[in-house]
């Protein structure tokens, strides 16, 4: 890939915007008294789109689990949606998670539902009328191209579509947030582009903030230079020389966050390790 | 390097023995609180209870058909052979219908319970319900507890009836003894407190067939290896914990309702 073409990001406005759906300050994490990371600091602003790279087993996940409140820090503040749930209890944190998407590493579907319902679980909770899940179920599988799998067992599906599965269920109750850990880990590359397609669509139709774990720089610089083009109802390429200015990259390496800002600033950081990442 | 070894052994069954208390007592005050997912409780009941009903029934069939042929020579010594009857009714109803039943439980649904929520920990479906905004203690834990709990009730009283009928079945095909006899001593010299012994112990026991079998599966780790560990886990300490706890019981019980 050339980066020759790409200019320096543009300030975003310097309005009264409202505060980060989320907000890390100086957060350290770990298992059992052995840290994993230390020291992390960042925002996901409304409406941004932000990439967490790094090498296998350096808490990615971890840190997508913290931000929802699955697993507490070991010191820091985290903040959600305005609200600092560092030492919130289980029970209240649940209404806040529920404003939020997770689309799990390997989909993490339930395996003794069906498609509709493992989509319509939060619907079930929240006891919709069956007649507005179903409705809803629809447009949510037909978002993501498996609305022919509505009544299938996630036993039967690909990976892929699991996957594409488990992002309808992220995003059936709109969530004010969405959280992708590696959602094309594994995965071949034209059902990986899918993916990403339908993280594009769900950022240019709906702008939903969201923070997407990956160690597939083709996957990050696809969403940069790409955006979802309603017309055709397709992803397509920028024109050269410009990218999506919502989405921003953020590095974790030997449990420090050592990387924070655009692409043009990720192409062009002196640190060693992110020489070598992007190599 | 031995003494570290026990130290850290005992730290770790100290802290096990509290992450389950706190756990137990969660699921248990999750029974009284809103929400109480009710078609999961009839789910689990149909599952535990239904599902349960052919090993409970054939364990107690012959286990009371033992006892009345253990029982009846010894009697026969001491003339006493026509009290089988009465020695096969208390003692399954006493003792070994719920004490049975309750480990025929926990080898059956204890297993299952933590092999299924080890299963969805490891696959980070428990992740994911709690990311949902579900409360998996109270979508996945209390309909269990709650389930075991009124149908080992039950299991343990077709499993005592079930007993005794075992017990004539010898009795009257093996010992050639009168059935009816039989049955006049097992029901004539039962009393209340028989009966609430029966009726007290499957209620404890199935607390601890469901409490243990979930806490057993939710701390799962290590992938499927993990998930066999704690099924062993699961029907190992179930299974010891019911004897201990009918050893308690029984002692408590019988100092406040002597027979």
């Amino acid at each position: 890939m050339s980066h020759a073409a790409i200019p320096a990001p543009q300030p975003p406005p310097a309005s009264a915007e409202p505060g980060p759906v989320v907000a890390l300050r100086n957060v350290s994490a770990g298992f059992d008294g052995r840290p994993i990371f230390e020291d992390v600091t960042f925002t996901v602003a409304p409406g941004e789109t932000r990439i967490l790279l790094g090498p296998a087993g350096v808490g990615k996940s971890v840190l997508l689990k913290l931000i929802i409140g699955l697993l507490p820090p070991l010191s820091g503040n985290i903040e959600l949606f305005g609200e600092d749930i560092s030492a919130m209890p289980e029970e209240k944190l649940f209404a806040l998670r529920a404003r939020a998407g997770m689309v799990f590493q390997e989909g993490a579907l339930f395996d003794s539902l069906s498609v509709r319902d493992n989509v319509a679980y939060q619907l079930v909770q929240e006891r919709v009328p069956d007649e507005e899940i179903d409705a809803r179920v629809h447009d949510a599988l037909r978002f993501v191209g498996l609305e022919q799998t509505f009544s299938f067992n996630p036993s039967s599906l690909s990976g892929g579509m699991r996957r594409r599965v488990a992002i309808a269920r992220a995003l059936i109750n709109q969530p004010e947030l969405i959280l992708y850990d590696s959602p094309t880990g594994g995965l071949d590359p034209v059902t990986s582009e899918t993916i990403i397609e339908l993280i594009v669509k769900q950022r240019d139709v709906r702008r939903t903030p969201s923070l997407l774990v990956t160690h597939r720089l083709q996957d990050a610089f696809t969403l940069c230079t790409h955006t979802f083009d309603s017309e055709q109802g397709r992803m397509v390429a920028l024109p050269e020389g410009q990218i999506n200015h919502s989405t921003t990259f953020l590095m974790l390496n030997e449990g420090r966050l050592i990387f924070d800002g655009s692409l043009h600033e990720l192409l062009h950081s002196q640190n060693a390790f992110v020489r070598e990442f992007l190599e | 390097m031995a003494i570290q070894t026990i130290e850290r052994t005992a730290k770790q069954i100290v802290l096990t023995v509290q992450d389950y208390s706190l756990f137990a007592s969660r699921a248990f005050t999750n029974l009284f609180r809103p929400p109480i997912y009710w078609t999961d409780f009839l789910t689990q009941s149909d599952i535990i209870g239904f599902g349960s009903l052919p090993i409970c029934i054939l364990s107690g069939f012959f286990t009371g058909g033992v006892l009345a042929l253990q029982s009846s020579s010894t009697l026969a010594e001491f003339g006493a052979a026509a009290v089988t009857g009465q020695f096969v009714s208390i003692t399954m109803i006493r003792e070994l219908g719920a004490v049975l039943t309750g480990i025929m439980v926990a080898g059956r649904n204890a297993s299952s319970m933590a092999s299924e929520l080890g299963s969805m920990v490891v696959t980070e479906q428990i992740d994911a319900m709690r990311a949902l905004g579900v409360d998996p203690m109270r979508k996945l834990v209390t309909p269990r507890v709650f389930a075991t709990i009124v149908m080992l009730l039950f299991l343990t009283i077709v499993a005592d009836a079930f007993g005794i009928l075992g017990g004539a079945a010898v009795t009257v095909v093996l010992n050639h003894q009168n059935g009816t006899q039989y049955f006049h001593m097992a029901y004539e010299h039962l009393v209340y407190a028989d009966i609430v012994q029966g009726l007290v112990k499957p209620l404890f026991f199935g607390y601890i067939v469901a409490s243990v079998g979930c806490f057993y599966g939710m701390r799962t780790t290590g992938g499927t290896e993990g998930v066999g560990r704690s099924t062993i886990s699961a029907v190992v300490n179930s299974s010891v914990l019911i004897i201990f706890v009918d050893f308690l019981i029984t002692h408590v019980l019988l100092s406040l309702l002597p027979s």
